[in-house]
């Protein structure tokens, strides 16, 4: 087996790391593995070694190639595999596909959970409201209850105005 | 107003007092945050890393935490204070390389310190003496709220915050304690415990963060994933493995002192000795010492003696800091002559450690049976 950072060398040191139910793995020949520092425990972590490796794997293997670029910023996927580093927050969506494999492997889920700004939180919140609306709308047309059909209809006005003027980040 | 005099002085800030600090030093929540319409500063010209600071700057001192803070761009500060706020972990090395378009916003007591655009657009972190994570995540979380309704920041509500490094996105935080272990250490158990704790999905590093040495015994403990798990949740989790070092640290130290005492006193000792009476020491040689001292202070060899005399020489006797106590430019043979003058001199009226209890210091024999 070759090192998998050289790709020169026959591979001697062989990581694994289980999280959870994820297994890692990385093979790397004694010159590499020193200088990753990994002949040194308390000062490695294996994430930090993937996410160079990882991303060259996983984009190789994506569809696209490394002459994929971003629009917004022209950050090629041949410069992240250098960098292991974005352009800007466009490149998320540019290279969405390269990226998903790693992005499971290097955390724990691929949906953010946790905080968020508040402006979106406001406008998810409206928009949250405004279908409920609508749903007792046509509920009330169906039992044909014409008077309160009237009241959410002018809810509904009322709250797609607040949505349109909430900044939607 | 200059850096050196706003900081405050070793003497003050080694005398912090916080929960559990006899073994966690300090608590510490960051959050990387990036604007929306701008390349992360790893990739984006001057002009717009400039554009970007000039931007995120007033935000921040605007904060109401933030009055009466430090505000400085990276260019202005000379290497040697760089290199002093590394060694006080205000800010990384990383950081501390940076130039133009990048800048520092420090509060007066050190409790807050904003980087500008060191990986990303604003890193902002949130400071504590001994075990607050709690405390350090509401008080910066608090700061962020506040500071988005001024910045509008590249958010996705599928992968939440967007961060130049993947590895930080979603919620783009990082927390970590700085752990003294002098005891796990001592007693060969901290490997499996760095073992135990990496395959958590938490990461051990050393005393000035990633790929550093855990010199003097300091080791970092912080999350790695940011993707999938709320900020409460990954505080809480540290919440739980740190307890659990502790109590390992606590349970290493009392069984060192019952089952081998003139192995702790021998080192301590030992320590003590060179400390007291070296006259050329290296940094790395002092901060391993200091932790021993450290850990006979805790364990009552030093009456009358407080921790915050190791930990103000642990600070005092870094290169940087030795540096700026001298006019000249030394070289690193004079700063370890230097840092040997003002140890031996600092404890010079520090008595040699005794054990006092008398089933501990008398002459018995350390066990050999494990």
């Amino acid at each position: 087996m070759l090192c998998c950072i050289c790709k020169e060398k026959e591979a001697k040191v062989h990581l694994t790391q289980i999280t959870g139910d994820k297994m890692q793995k990385v093979d790397l020949c004694e010159d590499c593995a020193k200088t990753k520092g990994v002949n040194d425990p308390q000062g490695f972590s294996l994430a930090d070694l993937l996410l160079g490796l990882g991303a060259s794997h996983e984009i190789e293997q994506s569809a696209g190639g490394s002459d994929l670029k971003c629009l917004r910023c022209g950050f090629t996927q041949a410069d992240f595999k250098k960098a292991g580093r974005l352009g800007c927050p466009e490149c998320y969506g540019a290279f969405a596909e390269a990226l998903e494999g790693l992005l499971k492997t290097m955390h724990k889920g691929t949906h953010h959970i946790g905080k968020v700004p508040e402006s979106l939180r406001q406008s998810r919140d409206l928009s949250d409201r405004l279908n409920t609306l609508q749903e007792k709308l046509t509920k009330a047309i169906e039992g044909e209850d014409f008077e309160k059909a009237a009241v959410l209809r002018d809810e509904i006005k009322q709250t797609t105005a607040h949505l349109t003027d909430t900044p939607a980040n | 107003m200059e850096l050196h005099t706003f900081l405050t002085p070793p003497a003050e800030s080694a005398r912090r007092k916080g929960p559990h600090d006899r073994i966690v030093m300090s608590s510490r929540v960051r959050l990387a945050r990036n604007l929306k319409d701008a390349a992360f500063p790893g990739w984006a010209k001057k002009p717009e890393r400039i554009r970007v600071l000039e931007l995120v700057r007033p935000a921040v001192e605007e904060l109401p935490e933030m009055k009466d803070a430090f505000s400085g761009t990276m260019d202005s500060l000379s290497a040697l204070d760089k290199q002093i706020l590394v060694e006080r972990h205000l800010i990384s090395r990383e950081h501390a390389a940076k130039s133009a378009g990048s800048g520092l916003v420090l509060n007066r007591d050190e409790t807050f310190c904003f980087m500008i655009n060191e990986e990303d657009h604003l890193r902002m972190q949130a400071l504590r003496p001994g075990l607050q994570l709690r405390q350090a995540w509401s008080a910066i979380d608090q700061a962020d709220t506040t500071l988005a309704r001024k910045l509008v920041y590249a958010f996705s509500p599928e992968l939440g915050y967007l961060t130049a490094c993947p590895t930080n996105i979603g919620t783009g935080i990082r927390v970590s304690a700085m752990l003294h272990l002098p005891g796990l250490v001592l007693a060969e158990q901290i490997n499996p415990i760095i073992q135990s704790v990496s395959k958590l999905g938490l990461a051990v590093r050393g005393l000035y963060g990633e790929g550093t040495e855990a010199l003097g015994n300091v080791f970092q403990v912080s999350n790695q994933m940011t993707l999938g798990e709320s900020e409460g949740a990954i505080v809480e989790r540290l919440e739980k493995v740190l307890a659990q070092i502790i109590e390992h640290e606590e349970n290493a130290r009392a069984t060192l002192l019952e089952k081998k005492p003139k192995m702790v006193y021998n080192h301590i000792g030992r320590a003590y000795g060179i400390l007291a009476n070296a006259h050329s020491i290296s940094s790395k040689e002092t901060m391993n010492l200091l932790s021993l001292m450290r850990l006979g202070v805790d364990v009552g060899l030093f009456r009358g003696v407080e921790r915050s005399v190791a930990d103000e020489l642990f600070i005092l006797t870094q290169p940087a800091h030795l540096q700026k106590q001298h006019s000249e430019k030394l070289t690193a043979e004079e700063r370890d002559l230097l840092r040997a003058d003002m140890v031996r001199e600092r404890l010079r009226h520090i008595s040699r450690p005794v054990a006092h209890s008398p089933e501990a210091g008398g002459a018995g024999l350390d066990k050999t049976a494990k």
